[in-house]
């Protein structure tokens, strides 16, 4: 990626998110979501080194937050990010088994990313979906009910869309 | 509005289960049999309990129907909308998606205040909310009322903090009236991340506007002129949802500046959580706000004296908030006429696990365990025997069956043993074993704890780690004993409210399921979930 570019990206989404903002101080967790979203599931080091420099905030103290967070991440992700509940409620309706497909059916372990640049699987707690426990979002889309098959059809179907 | 009115419930648990692509195939359906003109298709939010399905309404008929197919849908629409016969076979009778409307006395009934407009009004469209007595509290609180009243009133009213910990909601807001101070915020904690609740999501998806209406009133009671609402980042609809409610209260004059001509200003923006369980502690969630990683402050100060930004704030969860408006509009002796003595109102459960019908309910305070499972929850799924209940979520009380009976309100933990917590009431079955469960509470709180303080950092370790050894057989009587020790470290030396309830799932667990506990110390496990490691035969060391 350019850096020029990054950087030019960076300033833009923080004088957006500073110009939204009640107070001065309130900006950082709103530009990284956007900063992320922009760059797609995750922040480059550049960005992240940007933001420190316009915010006049040391770099660790960036990171500090960003690696806090488990919706941010500093390495690259899948196209799809898959968060799976693995919570009581999701636990008793057989949460378990719906975890063990998704890694059998990707071939990967949690915050692991298929080879293919696909998937990305992470563990998530509770995503407030119980009414339909087992759950799973992907990417901004929850799917719920699961089961073993049904994770390995939603898998299926979305690598089908992809090698069309 | 049209003679005939579809309302499809289209919450977040519904739209998996479809419910948008029946809405659009209603349309097209009532556009091909040229019904648009006296057909109206419109959204609402959650009618309450899940059954295994989308269900409909047709008004003014009252009817409701569950559709599981798009030749349900179809049906629906060539016999009731264009025969205007009912299709019995889908119907589904008004008691079990709205216990309020049966005339039975002896049951238990369903009373919705906070989930007044869940399911009724389109949560998009503020004219709807204004249409059922929306902004009228706020309306009479700033015409008629001087902050102190408003905070009498809420004082009176005894509404509690819903989001657990059950605070008196007047005397934190007079806390925060007192203090001198040239800013005060308002915040609404809206990080709902106890696992197995769901109410708020629910509450914002579905009437947004009595969120905002509630913080509006604190504001106006306490002397703010700033809100934030913190919504969990990955709450996408909800976001949307209030996002538009704050755009269209602008646009109507009931947030910004000079509110409906007053010199009242009040301005709110969203801002997200970005996946941390923490941030729902209210010092942390601040610490969120400003910019930095989620972790608690130490208390005192409180927030009422020093909050967001240093300044004197008042916190208070999404259920709260939505408990305001009709409080100030219907009055404290109104609201004291519902649930207990100490508790008063009502509270929305959320019903989950395995039980037959899982959603969410809204009762008085003092309804049972036993109620909200068979009454509403329609008992335990597949015909099972019920095992365990947690109630209040993750960091709730495990009972066995024979507290079912608890009513519960915001004493019942000191009481009986049993916490309400933020309504969880999750339904444990005989094929599952408490030390398996006990295993996933603690991997929770050992994945979320923040770090911050020792007792909650490895105590959750430290437990998760026991209870493992524990389902694989090679735990000792002692590593029991320890556990209590543990529990009670952690209870007593943590520092924020995270690592002081862990002791609570985990002490009821050790106590109510002490037979299961030690039959594991015999390599037992009386539901066979746990698989026990053959210790190998100790080879001597070859030098």
């Amino acid at each position: 990626m350019d850096v020029a570019q990054i950087e030019k990206t960076v300033k833009e989404i923080y004088e957006q998110v500073k110009s939204e903002s009640l107070e001065e101080g309130d900006v950082l967790i709103n530009t990284l979501h956007r900063i992320q979203d922009h760059f797609g599931n995750f922040i480059p080091p550049e960005a992240a080194e940007t933001l420190a420099e316009l915010m006049d905030l040391p770099l660790s103290k960036i990171y500090e937050v960003l690696t806090f967070y488990t919706m941010f991440s500093t390495r690259p992700r899948g196209k799809y990010v898959i968060r799976v509940c693995e919570s009581t409620p999701c636990h008793v309706t057989g949460g378990k088994a719906v975890v063990e497909a998704l890694k059998e059916t990707l071939g990967i372990d949690f915050n692991q990313t298929t080879e293919d640049g696909l998937f990305t699987l992470e563990f998530s707690s509770c995503l407030g979906l119980c009414g339909v426990a087992p759950v799973m979002m992907i990417n901004d889309m929850a799917y719920g009910n699961l089961t073993p098959e049904r994770v390995k059809a939603i898998i299926e179907e979305l690598r089908g869309g992809e090698a069309e | 509005m049209k003679p005939v009115v579809v309302l499809v419930s289209v919450d977040s648990n519904s739209v998996l289960k479809g419910a948008r692509e029946y809405k659009n195939l209603l349309i097209d359906l009532v556009e091909e049999y040229n019904l648009s003109s006296v057909v109206d298709v419109l959204e609402t939010g959650s009618f309450g309990v899940y059954l295994d399905g989308v269900l409909l309404e047709v008004l003014p008929d009252g009817i409701y129907y569950l559709v599981k197919s798009s030749s349900d849908v179809r049906e629906i629409v060539e016999e009731h909308l264009l025969k205007g016969r009912r299709v019995f076979k889908l119907e589904v009778p008004p008691e079990k998606v709205r216990a309020g409307v049966v005339e039975k006395i002896e049951v238990p009934q369903e009373t919705r205040v906070v989930l007044r407009n869940a399911g009724v009004i389109d949560p998009t469209n503020i004219k709807e909310y204004i249409a059922r007595d929306g902004y009228a509290a706020l309306a009479k609180a700033l015409t008629e009322m001087k902050p102190v009243d408003v905070i009498e009133e809420m004082k009176k009213s005894g509404l509690r903090g819903r989001g657990g910990a059950g605070f008196p909601t007047g005397l934190k807001w007079e806390f925060t009236f007192k203090v001198d101070a040239d800013q005060k915020y308002v915040l609404c904690n809206a990080d709902e991340g106890e696992p197995g609740t769901f109410k708020d999501r629910l509450i914002m998806e579905g009437d947004p506007h009595s969120v905002l209406e509630g913080m509006a009133i604190a504001a106006y009671a306490v002397g703010a002129n700033k809100g934030y609402i913190y919504i969990r980042g990955e709450y996408y609809e909800s976001v949307r949802n209030i996002r538009k409610a704050i755009e269209d209260a602008y646009e109507y004059g009931l947030l910004g500046d000079n509110i409906m001509g007053t010199d009242f200003s009040f301005h709110v923006s969203v801002r997200l959580g970005a996946g941390a369980y923490i941030c729902g502690e209210e010092t942390a969630l601040m610490e969120s706000i400003e910019g930095k990683a989620g972790r608690p402050r130490l208390k005192p100060p409180y927030p009422p004296v020093s909050g967001l930004f240093g300044k004197p704030t008042v916190i208070n969860n999404v259920e709260t908030f939505a408990n305001v408006a009709p409080i100030i509009l219907n009055g404290a002796d109104w609201f004291r006429s519902m649930g207990t003595e100490s508790s008063p109102g009502t509270k929305v459960f959320t019903l989950v696990g395995n039980v037959v019908n899982r959603g969410l309910v809204e009762v008085p305070m003092g309804t049972t365990v036993r109620e909200l499972i068979y009454v509403f929850g329609g008992g335990v799924e597949g015909g099972r025997k019920l095992k365990m209940v947690q109630t209040g979520g993750t960091a709730g009380t495990f009972i066995g069956t024979d507290k079912l009976d608890t009513p519960l309100d915001y004493d019942s933990f000191t009481k009986y043993g049993v916490s309400i917590g933020s309504g969880v009431i999750l339904v444990i079955d005989e094929r599952h074993c408490a030390v398996d469960i006990a295993k996933n509470v603690l991997g929770f709180f050992a994945h979320e704890s923040c770090g911050k303080c020792s007792p909650c950092r490895e105590g959750t370790r430290v437990a998760l780690q026991t209870f493992d050894r524990l389902s694989k057989g090679l735990a000792k009587k002692e590593d029991i004993e320890y556990l209590w020790t543990l529990a009670d470290v952690m209870q007593q030396a943590s520092l924020c409210g995270l690592g002081q309830s862990v002791p609570v799932p985990m002490k009821s667990l050790l106590q109510n399921f002490a037979d299961e506990m030690e039959a594991h110390l015999k390599k037992e496990c009386p539901t066979g979930v746990c698989k026990f490691v053959k210790e190998k035969p100790r080879r001597p060391v070859l030098r």
